[in-house]
């Protein structure tokens, strides 16, 4: 119990903290009381109203659950979903975890500092709820769990703690959509996560954001890779939002152990991002690649990627690109920081617009001007990630199709 | 038909094209030799219709249509297809892609099939021209153009960086594309086989080993901006050979 007190004290010293990065948010205007909704059946869940079940289409969840192992819906603060079809997958609510389960305790808030910032310290003094996510040793999940976290109260500020265990030798696959309920004004998503991948394991962790315009957006999450792990963490958020700041953060702590980061964003009038990757290589061999493709519409977005490379023998690589269309800021803000002799590591960033020459090339081959800039815009935005299936490989498409609709 | 009459392009304010005429008839390949720099490639480009090659008299018409001002894509549609030097790497769109975007919806064209062809099968699903060599480039041009099908191929040196294994392979997708291609045993006869041919091309060479392949019906020089000789292609490529383009600047104070 000591340790349960000291975290609530460290919070409680954090309320007035500002965080280092992004715009700050007076929390002081957005409901926290807890908003209950009815828990959804399996059947049910396939009959949520059209409207809704395209915002959740849209955020990667497949209410069918057809091609999906496991299943945790949140609606504001309340689960109304929560279960798993595979063998060998947890998936549990994180206060029912807190309560029941003893083991929890080795992850909540070990990666992340609960008095990182007023964000943290909300999440921890009135969490509301998340998932926990855990592959138990040497199990493999055959389809990707699902997670949806979801805003439909206005006004609300949702506090959200997730944590996700790939044990040793296991390979888990989980996407996140967080979307907001149609017509949503406004609204505050905190939601901290924390990554924990054993020896062997093998995580991908893709979230798809699909928020609305006046809604922010302070995401904290940390991991941990240990010998021989993989971990691949997909980002991407083609909508509006009226700011979102995060910098995830990864320790490659184990020998070997690899981390991937890939972000595809899409900055829309009025919208501000500020985010980006960061890996340190603590492990001997470890190795660490950060890659970034950003389309400003008119928006403002700050990509930032940083590599902390601590021992000999690691190699790491960060690719940040951005494409200015119809206005607005990219700042991209690559940083590379040798900590050791015999690191390697390196950085490309661009920031520009489509080439003439490609259009050129393309409307060659018979494509009218405007569906040549598509397709470049398209295979700009598609970046090849190895290692993640084939349905998730869909969603990420779908995305990108979906909103070229929209820029086009 | 192709038919360009006195034209006269210029790139940034600066004449590259001095009074061109050219007539292609339906199932010719004429084949342009001359000199680095003496406005080949801007012919071909001005041709496609690649705005910075700016017309400032002068016209193109092709099948009877002045197409001096349309833009690429409409040329493209009408039948011009074009075999890059040095095409641009488009990220993320794969050569896969580009087959079907060549293909226009046609159901008919298998980017498989094609592929293994040209011995690229191993290629489609690399982003188009990212990372490849000179006769990659060559072989993934003909790719996509044996699925465009087009009626007139401008071809800027489709033979160079091709090496000894692939070149064959190369010119005979040419002489596919141009309907040349050698039909031994064929029952019709060779003059009805040439009356059948439709398709015409238009080849940048400065070595002529593609004329191996394909056998041309004419040739030019071009020089400096003016095309200064016209004739046999084995012929003036003889010429040149033996004497260099030196003479052919001769040719060209005489005609301008």
């Amino acid at each position: 119990m000591r340790d349960e007190d000291e975290l609530r004290e460290r919070a409680r010293k954090a309320t007035g903290k500002k965080a280092a990065l992004g715009p700050d948010i007076d929390l002081g205007e957005y409901e926290t009381a807890p908003v209950p909704h009815q828990y959804l059946a399996d059947q049910e869940l396939c009959m949520v109203p059209q409207a809704e079940r395209q915002r959740l289409e849209m955020a990667g969840v497949d209410v069918t659950q057809q091609t999906r192992g496991g299943t945790y819906f949140q609606k504001d603060t309340t689960v109304v979903h929560c279960g798993v079809k595979q063998e060998g997958i947890e998936v549990l609510p994180i206060r029912v975890a807190l309560e029941r389960d003893e083991w929890i305790r080795d992850y909540y808030w070990k990666l992340v500092a609960v008095d990182a910032d007023k964000y943290t310290a909300a999440a921890e003094l009135q969490l509301h709820d998340g998932y926990v996510i855990r592959s138990l040793p040497g199990a493999s999940s055959m389809y990707p769990i699902q997670a949806c976290l979801y805003l439909d109260k206005d006004g609300l500020q949702q506090n959200v703690h997730n944590i996700i265990v790939a044990e040793e030798d296991s390979e888990l696959h989980i996407i996140t959509g967080c979307t907001t309920a149609p017509g949503l004004k406004r609204g505050v998503h905190v939601g901290i996560s924390e990554f924990f991948v054993k020896r062997n394991a093998r995580l991908s962790f893709t979230m798809i954001h699909n928020w609305a315009e006046g809604v922010l957006v302070r995401p904290r999450s940390v991991a941990q890779v240990e010998e021989g792990g993989l971990f691949v963490n997909n980002y991407i958020c083609m909508k509006p939002v009226r700011s979102l700041q995060m910098y995830p953060t990864t320790h490659l702590v184990g020998e070997d152990s690899v981390a991937r980061f890939y972000t595809i964003v899409v900055g829309s009038p009025g919208s501000a991002h500020d985010l980006g990757g960061r890996i340190y290589l603590k492990g001997p061999g470890s190795r660490g690649e950060i890659v970034s493709r950003v389309i400003s519409n008119g928006g403002n977005v700050i990509a930032r990627g940083h590599l902390i490379g601590e021992v000999a023998g690691i190699r790491a690589h960060l690719e940040c690109r951005g494409l200015i269309l119809n206005g607005g800021v990219i700042h991209a803000i690559p940083e590379l920081e040798g900590r050791a002799v015999g690191v390697e590591m390196s950085h490309e960033a661009a920031v520009g617009k489509i080439a003439q020459e490609e259009i050129n090339y393309l409307m060659s081959r018979g494509l009218s001007e405007d569906e040549a800039t598509s397709a470049i815009v398209r295979g700009f935005l598609s970046v090849d990630i190895e290692g993640l299936p084939p349905q998730l490989k869909l969603e990420i498409d779908r995305a990108i199709e979906a909103s070229d609709k929209e820029m086009m | 038909m192709l038919l360009i009459e006195d034209l006269q392009v210029n790139i940034g304010g600066r004449a590259i094209l001095k009074h061109i005429d050219l007539e292609i008839k339906p199932g010719e390949t004429h084949v342009l030799f001359g000199p680095n720099g003496s406005g080949k490639t801007s012919l071909i480009m001005a041709i496609m219709g690649y705005p910075q090659y700016e017309v400032v008299a002068g016209r193109i018409v092709f099948k009877g249509v002045d197409i001096t001002h349309s833009p690429i894509n409409e040329r493209a549609k009408m039948g011009i297809g074009m075999s890059y030097q040095r095409p641009p790497t488009v990220h993320g769109v794969k050569t896969r892609q580009m087959v079907h975007i060549c293909a226009g919806g046609r159901p008919d064209v298998d980017p498989e099939e094609l592929a293994s062809r040209l011995n690229f099968a191993s290629f489609l699903d690399r982003d188009i021209n990212a990372g490849f060599s000179g006769g990659e480039i060559k072989r993934s041009e003909l790719l996509q153009l044996l699925a465009q099908r087009p009626d007139l191929v401008l071809f800027d040196e489709p033979e160079s960086g091709v090496d000894l294994e692939n070149i064959a392979l190369v010119g005979e997708a040419i002489a596919v594309l141009l309907e040349k291609e050698r039909e031994p045993g064929n029952a019709r006869a060779m003059s009805q086989v040439k009356r059948e041919r439709s398709k015409m091309g238009l080849i940048i060479t400065h070595t002529g080993f593609i004329l191996d392949y394909v056998p041309a019906d004419k040739g030019y020089v071009l020089y400096d901006g003016v095309l200064s000789c016209s004739g046999n292609p084995a012929e003036i490529l003889n010429w040149i050979s033996e004497c260099g383009y030196e003479e052919c600047a001769k040719c060209a104070m005489k005609t301008s």
